[in-house]
């Protein structure tokens, strides 16, 4: 029963489970002020993690572990490395909140959260799927509505469960009616059950439908994005940045898997496609629209997020490998953007308090560094080079023409051009407005050394997956291999 | 010396743009240095060209001197450089006129020395279109000059300069417009700028081919009018010749000498390098209309000319009734190309441009040297002068005489020639044209008149506005232009030979 | 390939871009040495591959290929063909001449040049910089359309800083929205492009040498050249797309003005004949009379309006429109003597408009108005800027002996051979821009200096006079020896012509 395999499929995991176990036990004897290290502790250990999976826990080929649980691949190791990575930078960015910073069991939740994504982007049963969405998502939940005592946040946590709730409820039903039709929870069971036409096309598009349900809660689009700008804003924001980055992947990967192993039956795809297509289409129109207006930019950037689904969403359209592999890397590229504009907010908002665009007036002068940073974020989120974004959009749109989504790759582009409306005016506020009273010098924005490390870390990666994007790309590929 | 003589040619047109080069470096404050630098300068083109002029051989066919160099090989134009009787008498006319137009600016103070380095540049755009044998080149050199004309005006000019020199420009880079998209038609249909290849080819096209979707004649019928506006806005043939008037009057006195002395011959010299060669067939049909203008140009002209108060205006329509002649022999021959009278008329027509070069230069010099110490042109506030100044009023009246055309003084025997070569071509235009000369008398005499003679005008008299007498320098400026117009007045042989014989190997 | 050039030219904006911003803010002075410096190295080392070039092998050199993406067929892949490597040289002229005219004059009276964050506008003009070099020594489209990008957000950032207050905001905005739309709208056709070509010949790459021989059928060269070309030469200003080009050059500061202008609006043009006509030339038949109604209207239409600005930036930004007008009519007649003058012209119209832009810079930071009725006499403070505007001012009117003639020839002469017409009516585009060019040379630099300016307008400095000079340089040489580059354009337009198959 038990084998090398098996304990490198979930060593991650393991680890994980062990790094908070450590941290529960560490973190009473240190004292309330000192606290704060355990964030330390936590993203030092994710990093470790990280690199002790890449040494030990490196899949070869795709095999089934735990009994047909998990799938030990490629794909999932690379997005389990991306969630390890944006939970240390979660970590770090999560010291220095005023109400997260010294709590360990915010750590922890995260940690808890962390687990069940990594299980999300492994499971091949829907059964180990339904826990592992459920195991990241409650953490969250709680994380959301961390702060009591403020409206917003405990709004937010508040909304964020109820949707959850009916998003997961709904998609519990999806996963009811695939049973019982065929018999098998298992993913790879299930495409051999399509492919020879147990199960009708029609009941298998309603199937979909219904899981797209839940899937679409996690990752955000359009029609099911009500949540985002809310939670985003009322979340604490480290956890926004979360939610909008390592929630929204993992949404996504279990969204490849389910569509591009258990479903791919070729009478089925050109309708569900095309579905999929005006999803993707409606979210980058509505994203990038409804971010027009927002002076807040925690909201903008919860809209831009639901915009950047829809772009990442044209690669799943494309249902080819190259697409599959465009959207990890998208994915990839994004996370690590999304986090840098996160992070930049919370470091603004951490040392002024504030949160609006127009707040940002002076930026570039108070800070010079924090300026560029955002600078990097924000163009690359509007897709510009030398930054991560470009490539990951060139690469979803090459996929979306190869895949004949001529119109779709149409869409995106243009509204890509209204995302840099609203991304380049945010910038105008950071380099060429004035503070009021023009004094900025005696305004500076110290950066404490946690931010500091976080953020200069995530805009080397967002310049390094724009320029050198070989590594990355080959990883995606070879990620998306396993699913073809 | 051997480098000198086998490059003759480029060296007179391009010592002044080197010299003017030059100029660059030198202090801008040491005006007397730079007035004798640009003189000493324009000096040599005069000796070349005097040289090559000595060494030219008259009854040789074809361009002497030539030089090739190559320039824009992409499009096959190169710099080709030739003489024949025809280019050498105007490059001679050039090189002689700028070192006195140059004397003659001494007066000018302001910014003397891009004043001098304009006239130099402007003196090698002039000689590069009589020299140039390459259609490219030609227009190259015939943009150039007008640049430097334009700021002559517009920097030294008197009150009106602005809307002057901008008529100028506008004009004749208009006019010009139509030449560049000739050259520019000729240059796609052969894939050559040259001269002598391009005459040859043009001419011997089969007129029932079709080019660029247009018949070989409506083809050459088109660019055969815009090289004719092109030139006669140049010339200036009347009724293109509302610039002239301005640009004269306007222009600092230098300016007004060369433009009158050289500028207008570039128009009449493409009439006769170009249009008659390249286009015969063309200039027997359209030598009717042409005559009517030149003949609408003399009358009018004179006309013109009878009424003006200002004294350089006068002057500056006098040319378009001189011109006018030399249009008009350009005409008889383009109708009756070959013949005898049609070689009488352009060596008429050529002697005339040389003549008006000397005359009208010198006549514009003269209005210059009384309006300096006047500071008026009108010819109201002039009257009995002469007892003043009785110089200057023997050399105006010499010079005008030559102008009105009096026999024995050049004008007269360029008139007479022109007259005689179209008088079996055109009777009734010549017979009209008659009349306008009858009014050349009537105009130069008025102006006469009212300088030189009738009750003095007191003002001028005494005090502070008293008049002085023309100085050394200026009779030095006028006295080579007096010598030639008497020399060909009397002995026109030298000059008509080289001509003659140009005309008729051309013709 | 012994000897990487092209890299090092590409990336040493890049590399001191990194550099400047490291350096402390306060150090001015030292911040535009670095600046300097790394021009200078540009300029020379691509002035060394221009001189190096060689004419009788021609096609593309000093290539260098690195794989960057293979499993997408991305490569650096760089080198230069008689086309670009002139641009090459455009841009290290520019890019030098800019710094030196954005050095400016720190006296308080005069603030000339950029004072305001100079560590700042220089990284990010060099970021530019380095966006421009890439694009024209790129075989590769991905990296083309990579470098494409990131010459153009740059220019964003540097308008809306240290802009012209009153309307950089909107110009900045309607700028780049318009290059973006433009590019990624030729992203799609290049995207097209190479997944065409991977079906037809089954190897994944973006080398631009071999979708040359990619076999693209008719009907798709049809249907995307347009979006490619017109995509493109968004950023070439070509008409009705042109609007964003002079709100745009107004607003930016002086040294982004030139760059603009002066190479980026190039940039487009270049990739417009690099990807439109190069990669899709049975669209490019198929859509030519279209190009060249555009580019015939842009010609007269930019010159007129041109003739009725008053303000002296807006006059030149027009001209521009008018003279790219001329680079997209000569690549609309497909043909040798058309893409010739093209060639010769994008180099001209770069160093001509440059220098407007400059002398246009210098004086609006010493008079504080650009307003022709108001300005006059400038000849008398600042002669040399006098003369290097006349200069300018006569390569824009093409007239001969400078570049601009040598330039506007030839696509005359290719425009004959496919339409009359459309020569007769650009020509009277000549008159137009001699009208307007003289006439505000007349305006602003002669005549009486007006009251308020005297005594407080200051000569332009020393730096000024030598970028002044440089650019002067250029026009005046190639007018009087075409040879410098007619013959090395013609090699790279040869290649360009058997693409299009012999035409």
């Amino acid at each position: 029963m038990f084998s090398s395999t098996m304990f490198a499929s979930i060593l991650p995991e393991i680890l994980l489970l062990l790094l908070g176990m450590v941290i529960l036990i560490v973190e009473p004897f240190w004292k309330e002020e000192k606290r704060r290290n355990v964030g330390w502790l936590t993203a030092g250990g994710l990093i470790a993690s990280i690199f002790i999976s890449l040494a030990f826990a490196q899949p070869g080929e795709p095999t089934s572990a735990l009994g047909g649980m998990i799938r030990f691949d490629w794909f999932g190791f690379f997005f389990k490395m991306l969630f390890m990575f944006a939970g240390a930078m979660t970590a770090l960015l999560m010291m220095d909140h005023q109400r997260l910073g010294a709590r360990g069991e915010a750590y922890l939740l995260l940690l808890a959260s962390l687990i069940g994504m990594n299980l999300m982007a492994v499971s091949s049963d829907l059964i180990m799927l339904f826990l592992s969405i459920e195991t990241a998502s409650i953490p969250l939940y709680v994380l959301a509505g961390f702060m009591l005592g403020d409206d917003r946040s405990t709004e937010a946590g508040f909304k964020y469960l109820l949707f959850g709730i009916l998003a997961t409820t709904v998609m519990l039903y999806g996963f009811s009616l695939v049973f019982g039709f065929s018999g098998t929870t298992n993913l790879y069971q299930l495409a051999e059950m399509f492919r020879v036409g147990a199960i009708t096309p029609l009941a298998a598009f309603g199937i979909l439908a219904l899981i797209l349900v839940g899937l679409g809660f996690k990752a955000a689009f359009v029609p099911f994005h009500f949540w985002a700008p809310d939670v985003y804003e009322g979340a604490p924001t480290p956890v926004a940045g979360f939610l909008s980055t390592a929630s929204k992947a993992a949404g996504y990967a279990v969204l490849l898997r389910l569509f591009l192993v258990a479903f791919p039956n070729p009478s089925l795809s050109a309708p569900w496609t095309l579905t999929l297509a005006i999803i993707a289409a409606l979210s980058m129109v509505v994203g990038n629209l409804l971010a027009l207006p927002q002076t807040n930019i925690k909201r903008l950037l919860a809209y831009s997020s639901i915009a950047h689904t829809g772009y990442t969403l044209i690669g799943v359209v494309a249902f080819t490998q190259l697409g599959a592999a465009s959207v990890i890397f998208y994915l990839a590229a994004y996370i690590l953007t999304n986090l840098l504009a996160f992070g930049v907010a919370m470091a603004f908002s951490q040392a002024t308090g504030l949160e609006n665009l127009e707040d940002y007036a002076g930026l570039s002068r108070r800070s010079p560094l924090l300026g560029l940073m955002m600078l990097s974020a924000f163009l690359s989120l509007t897709g510009m080079p030398p930054f991560g974004g470009f490539v990951a959009k060139v690469v979803v749109f090459a996929a979306g023409i190869q895949a004949g989504y001529t119109w779709l790759v149409i869409i995106g582009v243009l509204t890509s051009v209204v995302g840099a409306y609203y991304y380049l005016n945010a910038l105008k506020f950071v380099y060429l407005r004035r503070m009021p009273g023009e004094d900025e010098a005696s305004h500076p924005i110290p950066l404490s050394r946690p931010y500091a490390l976080a953020l200069v870390a995530l805009t080397i990666g967002v310049i390094l997956i724009g320029t050198i994007f070989a590594p990355w790309f080959n990883w995606a590929d070879a990620g998306a291999l396993n699913l073809f | 010396m051997n480098f000198i003589s086998a490059h003759f040619l480029s060296l007179i047109l391009f010592v002044p743009s080197l010299v003017a080069v030059v100029m660059l470096f030198l202090p801008k404050d040491e005006t007397k240095l730079l007035r004798w630098f640009a003189f000493g300068a324009s000096l040599i083109p005069l000796l070349l060209s005097l040289s090559v002029w000595f060494q030219f051989k008259a009854f040789a066919p074809g361009f002497q001197f030539q030089e090739r160099y190559d320039w824009y090989e992409a499009i096959n134009s190169s710099v080709h450089l030739g003489v024949d009787g025809l280019s050498l008498t105007m490059v001679l006319l050039t090189t002689l006129l700028t070192p006195l137009a140059i004397l003659a600016s001494f007066s000018v103070a302001e910014k003397v020395k891009a004043y001098m380095m304009l006239f130099l540049f402007l003196e090698t755009g002039m000689l590069g279109v009589f020299m140039s044998l390459d259609l490219l080149v030609f227009f190259v050199f015939w943009e150039v000059g007008l640049v430097p004309m334009y700021f002559l005006i517009n920097q030294w000019g008197s009150a009106n300069r602005n809307y002057a020199s901008m008529k100028f420009l506008i004009y004749t880079m208009g006019g010009s417009l139509g030449l560049l998209l000739a050259i520019q038609l000729l240059g796609v249909l052969f894939g050559t700028f040259d001269l002598l290849a391009l005459t040859q080819r043009w001419t011997s096209l089969d007129p029932d081919s079709t080019l660029l979707g247009m018949s070989v004649s409506q083809v050459k019928a088109i660019a055969f009018w815009a090289f004719v506006i092109a030139f006669a806005i140049k010339v200036p043939v009347w009724p293109f010749h509302t610039w002239l008037p301005d640009a004269h009057t306007e222009a600092p006195t230098a300016g007004s000498m060369i433009l009158a002395g050289v500028l207008l011959k570039l128009g009449a010299y493409g009439f006769l390098r170009l249009i008659l060669p390249l286009y015969p067939f063309e200039a027997k049909i359209f030598a009717g209309a042409l005559a009517f203008l030149a003949t609408a140009a003399i009358v009018f002209g004179a006309f013109a000319s009878f009424a003006q108060t200002d004294f350089k205006r006068l002057v500056a329509y006098s040319s378009v009734n001189h011109m006018g002649f030399v249009v008009l022999g350009i005409a008889a021959a383009g109708l009756a190309s070959g013949t005898n009278d049609a070689t009488i008329a352009l060596d008429g027509a050529v002697l005339q441009m040389f003549n008006h070069g000397l005359s009208a230069a010198g006549m514009f010099f003269l209005v210059g040297v009384i309006y300096e110490r006047t500071h008026t042109r009108n010819l109201e506030e002039y009257g009995g002068l002469f007892p003043l100044v009785p110089v200057y009023g023997g050399i105006l009246i010499f010079t005008s005489f030559a102008s009105l055309g009096l026999p024995g003084l050049n004008g007269f025997i360029s008139e007479f020639l022109v007259v005689r070569g179209v008088w079996p071509i055109f009777t009734v235009y010549t017979a009209i044209s008659m009349l306008g000369l009858l009014f050349t008398g009537a105009y130069v005499l008025k102006a006469l008149k009212n300088v030189l003679h009738g009750p003095m005008n007191e003002h001028w008299a005494h005090g502070e506005h008293k008049l002085t007498e023309i100085n050394a320098r200026e009779i030095l400026v006028m006295t080579p232009l007096m010598v030639l117009i008497l020399w060909i007045g009397v002995y026109p042989a030298w000059i008509l030979d080289v001509i003659n014989k140009a005309m008729m190997m051309l013709y | 390939m012994d000897f990487p050039v092209l890299s090092i030219i590409t990336f040493t904006p890049i590399v001191a871009a990194l550099i400047m911003l490291a350096m402390p803010a306060n150090r001015k002075n030292e911040v535009r040495a670095v600046a300097l410096a790394s021009a200078s190295f540009a300029l020379i080392l691509s002035a060394w591959v221009y001189f190096n070039y060689n004419q009788t092998a021609a096609g593309y050199q000093f290539i260098e290929k690195y794989d960057w993406l293979p499993a997408l067929g991305v490569s650096l892949h760089f080198g230069v063909d008689g086309i670009s490597a002139p641009l090459v040289l455009l841009t290290g002229v520019v890019m030098f001449t800019g710094v030196l005219i954005s050095w400016g004059d720190d006296n308080p009276h005069v603030m000339a040049g950029i004072q305001d964050r100079p560590r700042e506008f220089f990284a990010f003009l060099f970021i530019l910089a380095w966006g421009v070099f890439g694009v024209f020594v790129s075989l590769d489209l991905f990296m083309l359309i990579f470098f494409y990008e990131i010459a153009v957000f740059p220019m964003y950032l540097l308008i809306v800083i240290w802009g012209w207050s009153v309307t950089r905001e909107y110009a900045a905005m309607k700028l780049t929205l318009y290059l973006l739309i433009g590019s990624v709208i030729a992203l799609v056709g290049a995207l097209a492009m190479y997944i065409v070509q991977y079906q037809n010949t089954g190897a994944l790459t973006f080398d631009m040498l071999k979708m040359e021989s990619a076999g693209f059928s008719q009907s798709f060269q049809i249907i995307w050249f347009l979006p490619v070309f017109l995509g493109f030469a968004v950023l070439g200003g070509i008409w009705p797309l042109h609007n964003w080009s002079p709100d745009g050059h107004v607003a930016a500061p002086t040294a982004v003005s030139m760059f603009h202008a002066g190479v980026l609006m190039k940039l487009g043009a270049f990739a417009a004949l690099r990807v439109g006509i190069m990669l899709l030339p049975e669209g490019a038949k198929y859509w030519q009379w279209l190009i060249m109604a555009f580019a015939a209207i842009a010609v007269v239409y930019g010159a007129y309006i041109a003739f009725v600005q008053m303000d002296f930036k807006y006059m030149v930004g027009f001209s521009s429109v008018s003279h790219m007008g001329l680079v997209m009519l000569g690549f609309a007649t497909l043909n040798r003597d058309g893409l010739l003058g093209s060639g010769l012209q994008m180099f001209s119209h770069g160093a001509m408009t440059a220098l407007f832009f400059a002398v246009v810079g210098m004086i609006y930071d010493r008079a504080h108005t650009r307003q022709i009725p108001e300005l006059g006499g400038m000849s008398k403070v600042m002669p040399f800027a006098a003369v290097g505007f006349i200069i300018g001012g006569l390569v824009s009117m093409g007239m001969p002996l400078f570049s601009g003639f040598v330039a506007e020839f030839p696509i005359f002469m290719g425009v004959w051979r496919e339409h009359w017409l459309v020569a007769v009516v650009c020509s009277i585009s000549i008159v137009i821009t001699a009208a307007y060019i003289m006439r505000n040379i007349r305006q602003v630099f002669f005549g009486d200096l007006p009251e308020k300016f005297q005594g407080h307008i200051t000569d332009i400095t020393f730096l000024d006079k030598v970028a002044l000079t440089t650019l002067c340089l250029f026009m005046i040489v190639i007018g009087l020896f075409p040879k410098f580059m007619a013959p090395m354009v013609q090699t790279g337009v040869d290649y360009v012509l058997r693409l299009l198959g012999g035409s």
